[in-house]
C-alpha cells in the first residue's frame, strides 16, 4: 500500500529538502494551485452531490419516513409510528410473506434455470456456427424490448381461449382450458418463464463476451494434457471466466430482487403474483399510497439487496487491494 | 507532465475554464429534466384571475368519452368566447398522479368523481368550493345528486355530469329461449342460477383479474343485507370490520361463488363481457359502461338490465351509480372563466352536448335531452331516479388505500377459496385511515 502511494508522488516532491516535521507544520508542499484545488473539489463534488441529492438523500428519507404515518399531502401531517410499519406489513399484510417466499423462488429459478439455459446459448453459439449472430440478435432482443410490447407478446401466448399454449396443447376454448395467468398455483411459473426468457439473453451476452477473453491457449493446453470438452470446460474455461461468474451471481439476485415488470403486466402483482418490488409500487405509488407502509416495504427490500451488494464490492475491492 | 510545472500553469487556466464550462454545463443539463418533473406533467395554465379562458384537466381518455368532452368544450367556446385548454391524461395515471397533480400546478377544472374521493381532497383544501355556480345550477338536481356534491364542510364542491348504474345484465333472447324470468328476490336469484348450470351455461358472468368489479358484488350484498348507511359507515370505518353483519354479508356470497364465472381471477370485465356477448354466460353484474364492447348493434338491441335483487328488509332503496363530474382545483377557484365552465356542465345543455356523443351514461341534471334514449337507457335512468339513495362503489366511498391495498388481494382470495379473515380487514383498515 505504502508502495504504491509513494509511486505515486511525483518524482521532484518526493524527497524535498526538508524536514518531516516542516512539512507537517507548514504544509508546503504544494502541488496543487488554488485553480487545482477548485476544478478537483469541483469534479469530485459535483458527482457527489448529485449521488447524495439523488440516492442518499431519498434512501435516508425512505428509511426515516418508514417509521412515520402520512397522506402524502402536507408535510405537517407526518406523524411518528415507530415501529408500526413494519408490525403492519410483518403481522396484518397479507401479501407480504407471499412476496418474500415468491423473491426467493424467483431468485431459485433464475439462478437454476435461466442463468444455465444463457450459459448454455453462450456456449453453443460461441463455436463458429453458422449464423450464430442472428441467433445471437434473435435471444438477446428480449432484453431489449419494452414492458408493454413484452405484456402483449406473453398474452399471446397465455391468454385462456385464444393463446397460442392452450391451442397446442387442445384445450382452447374448453372449460379444461389451463388459465395461465388467472390460476394463482400457475400464473407465478408462466411469469417466471417469461423473465427467463428476458434474462437467459441477458446471461448469454455477457458470457459470450466472457469466452471470447478467455486465452485460447488455456484450451489448447487443456486439450493436450487430454483432458475432454466437458472437462474442458468445467475445469479450465469456467473457472477462468471469474470475474464474469460473480457479475452473473450478482446480476441474477439483482434480477430476481427488482423483478417487476412482468408480473406487473399480467395482474399488478396480485393474485400469486406478489413480489416485493410490486406491493412497494402498490403502496407508494398511486391512489393507494400509503408512504409509511410502502417505505417500510422499501427498507425490508433494501436490505435484503444490500447482501449481494455488499457481497460484490467486497469481492471486487478486496481484489484491488490485493493486487 | 509534472516534470514541466512552468507549461502546465500558462496552458492550465484555458483548459481549466474549459472544464469547468463543461462541469457546470452539465449540472445544468441534469437540472433540466428535474425542473420538468417540478411542475407534474401538466401543461402550461391559465393565471388565476384571468379570465379570457381556463385549462382543464381530464382524466377521460378513451376514444368517446375524449371525443364528448371535446365536443363540450367547443360548444362552451363557441356559447362564451372563452377558451378551453384540455390536457388529457391516460386515466389510470389521472387517478394514480392526482395527489401531486393536486398539490403541483393542476388545471383550472378536472375531471373527478363523487364520494370519499372527492371529499378527502376537499377536506384538505386542495379544491376550491363552487356555492357560487351551484345556486345557480341547483335545481337542474335532485337531492341525491346534492349530497353527492357536498363537501365535509357543507360547502358545494362538485358538479355532476353523468352517472351510469350498477346492475344485472343479461341478453334478452336467451332469457326468452330458456324462459328464465327476472328474478326479485335472492332466493329467486339462487334459483335461477342453479337452472342456468344445469342448462349448462355459467349462470353468473365474472372478472376481477383487475381486482375492483369484485367489490360490485360485495357492495350490494352489503347494502342489501344491512342498508346505505351502514355500507357509508363502513367504507369510512365508523364502522368495524370485525363484526357479525360483515361475516354475513360473506356467508351471503359463498352461495352465489359456485354460479359465478370459475375463470374470473385471469380475464377483465371486456373479457367477461365478450362471454355475455356470445351467449357463455346469462347473466352478468357490471355498470352499464358494459354496453361499451357491444360493437354489435345486434347484441346491443338484444341486452337488458335488471337491478340486483332485495335480500333483507331493505328491498332495492340502494343503486350503485357512481357519479362522474367536474372539480375546480384551488388555482381555478379565482377563475371566472372556470366557474362558468363548471356552471356549463351542471346545465342539461352542456350535459346534452356531452352525452350526444358519449351515450353509454345518463346525464344527471333534470330536464336533460332523454329523446333519444334507448329502452336500456331509460331503464338504467328509471332504475337512479327511483333509488332512494346513491352510492358511489367501494372504491370511490372508501380510503382508496383500503380499496386497493386491502380489499382487491382479499377479495381475491375469497374468491378462491370462499373464506374471509375479517380480523385481518379490520386490523389493516385500523392502520390504514389512521394514517390519514
Amino acid at each position: 500500500m505504502s508502495a504504491t502511494a509513494r509511486d505515486l508522488v511525483p518524482p521532484e516532491s518526493r524527497a524535498p529538502s526538508g524536514t518531516p516535521a516542516k512539512r507537517v507544520g507548514s504544509g508546503k508542499v504544494r502541488r496543487l494551485s488554488r485553480r487545482d484545488k477548485v476544478v478537483l473539489s469541483l469534479m469530485v463534488g459535483l458527482p457527489t452531490l448529485i449521488q447524495l441529492v439523488f440516492i442518499w438523500l431519498p434512501t435516508v428519507m425512505s428509511v426515516g419516513l418508514s417509521f412515520t404515518r402520512w397522506n402524502g399531502l402536507a408535510l405537517g401531517d407526518i406523524r411518528p409510528a415507530g415501529g408500526d410499519n413494519y408490525q403492519y406489513i410483518s403481522q396484518d399484510y397479507p401479501p407480504f410473506w407471499p412476496a418474500i417466499q415468491h423473491n426467493m423462488l424467483w431468485l431459485a429459478f433464475l439462478a437454476l434455470v435461466a442463468t444455465p439455459l444463457g450459459l448454455l446459448l453462450a456456449v453453443l453459439l460461441d463455436q463458429q456456427i453458422r449464423g450464430s449472430r442472428i441467433y445471437q440478435s434473435i435471444f438477446f432482443t428480449p432484453v431489449m424490448l419494452s414492458l408493454a410490447l413484452i405484456g402483449i407478446i406473453w398474452q399471446l401466448f397465455y391468454q385462456r381461449d385464444n393463446g397460442l399454449l392452450n391451442f397446442l396443447l387442445g384445450t382452447s376454448g374448453t372449460p379444461q382450458a389451463v388459465d395461465w395467468f388467472g390460476d394463482s398455483s400457475i400464473n407465478i411459473w408462466a411469469a417466471m418463464v417469461a423473465a427467463t426468457w428476458r434474462h437467459a439473453g441477458y446471461v448469454m451476452l455477457l458470457y459470450l463476451a466472457g469466452l471470447k477473453g478467455v486465452d485460447p491457449s488455456l484450451k489448447e493446453a487443456a486439450a493436450i494434457d487430454g483432458a475432454n470438452a466437458a472437462q474442458t470446460f468445467f475445469r479450465v474455461v469456467f473457472p477462468a471466466m471469474r470475474p464474469i461468474n460473480i457479475v452473473i451471481v450478482v446480476i441474477t439476485i439483482i434480477e430476481s430482487l427488482r423483478a417487476f415488470d412482468v408480473v406487473y403486466v399480467i395482474n399488478r402483482g396480485t393474485n400469486g403474483l406478489e413480489l416485493l418490488s410490486a406491493l412497494v409500487i402498490q403502496n407508494l405509488v398511486g391512489e393507494g399510497q400509503v408512504i409509511g407502509v410502502g417505505s417500510a416495504l422499501a427498507v425490508v427490500l433494501l436490505v435484503i439487496s444490500l447482501v449481494p451488494i455488499v457481497f460484490y464490492l467486497s469481492r471486487t475491492f478486496g481484489r484491488e487491494n490485493r493486487a | 507532465m509534472a516534470a514541466h510545472p512552468e507549461t502546465s500553469t500558462t496552458a492550465g487556466p484555458a483548459r481549466r475554464t474549459f472544464l469547468k464550462t463543461i462541469g457546470v454545463s452539465a449540472a445544468g443539463l441534469a437540472g433540466v429534466p428535474l425542473l420538468a418533473a417540478c411542475t407534474g406533467g401538466s401543461g402550461p395554465s391559465a393565471g388565476g384571475s384571468e379570465s379570457s379562458g381556463l385549462s382543464f384537466g381530464s382524466g377521460s381518455s378513451d376514444e368517446v368519452p375524449k371525443k364528448a368532452y371535446e365536443a363540450v368544450t367547443d360548444a362552451f367556446t363557441q356559447k362564451t368566447g372563452k377558451t378551453v385548454r384540455t390536457n388529457v391524461v391516460p386515466h389510470n395515471d389521472f387517478q394514480n398522479k392526482i395527489n401531486s397533480y393536486l398539490q403541483g400546478s393542476p388545471d383550472d377544472a378536472f375531471t373527478w368523481f363523487a364520494g370519499y374521493r372527492m371529499q378527502f381532497y376537499a377536506s384538505k383544501g386542495l379544491l376550491a368550493p363552487v356555492d357560487d355556480v351551484w345556486a345557480k345550477i341547483g335545481g337542474n338536481f335532485s337531492d341525491a345528486l346534492k349530497k353527492a356534491s357536498t363537501g365535509p364542510d357543507g360547502k358545494m364542491y362538485f358538479v355532476p355530469n353523468y352517472n351510469y348504474p350498477w346492475g344485472f345484465f343479461y341478453r334478452k333472447s336467451v332469457w326468452a329461449s330458456k324462459g328464465y324470468e327476472v328474478p326479485e328476490t335472492f332466493d329467486a336469484l339462487k334459483t335461477l342460477a342453479a337452472k342456468m348450470k344445469a342448462d349448462g351455461i355459467i349462470p353468473i358472468g365474472f372478472a376481477d383479474k383487475d381486482g375492483w368489479p369484485a367489490m360490485g358484488t360485495f357492495d350490494y350484498i352489503n347494502m342489501r343485507l344491512n342498508g346505505y348507511q351502514f355500507h357509508v359507515d363502513l367504507c369510512a370505518h365508523k364502522e368495524s370490520w370485525d363484526q357479525k353483519k360483515v361475516t354475513d354479508v360473506f356467508d351471503t356470497w359463498s352461495a352465489l361463488l359456485p354460479f359465478q364465472d370459475p375463470a374470473a381471477l385471469g380475464q377483465t370485465w371486456q373479457d367477461a363481457a365478450r362471454a355475455l356477448a356470445a351467449k357463455k354466460t346469462g347473466m352478468y353484474l357490471l355498470g352499464s359502461f358494459v354496453t361499451q364492447q357491444f360493437t354489435d348493434p345486434a347484441v346491443l338491441k338484444d341486452i337488458d338490465f335488471f337491478a340486483f335483487p332485495e335480500i333483507a328488509t331493505e328491498g332495492r332503496d340502494a343503486v350503485e351509480a357512481p357519479i362522474d363530474g367536474l372539480l375546480l382545483s384551488t388555482k381555478g377557484g379565482g377563475n371566472a372563466a372556470a366557474h362558468q365552465f363548471m356552471e356549463y356542465i351542471g346545465t342539461p345543455e352542456g350535459q346534452d352536448t356531452y352525452a350526444s356523443v358519449d351515450a353509454s351514461n345518463i346525464a344527471t341534471a333534470k330536464g336533460a335531452d332523454t329523446s333519444k334514449f334507448t329502452p336500456l337507457n331509460k331503464k338504467c335512468a328509471d332504475t337512479i331516479a327511483q333509488a332512494k339513495s346513491i352510492s358511489q362503489f367501494f372504491d370511490r366511498d372508501a380510503l382508496p388505500a383500503m380499496a386497493n391495498n386491502v380489499m382487491i388481494p382479499a377479495l381475491q382470495t375469497f374468491l378462491k377459496n370462499g373464506k374471509m379473515d375479517v380480523k385481518n380487514l379490520e386490523a389493516q383498515a385500523k392502520s390504514l385511515y389512521a394514517a390519514q
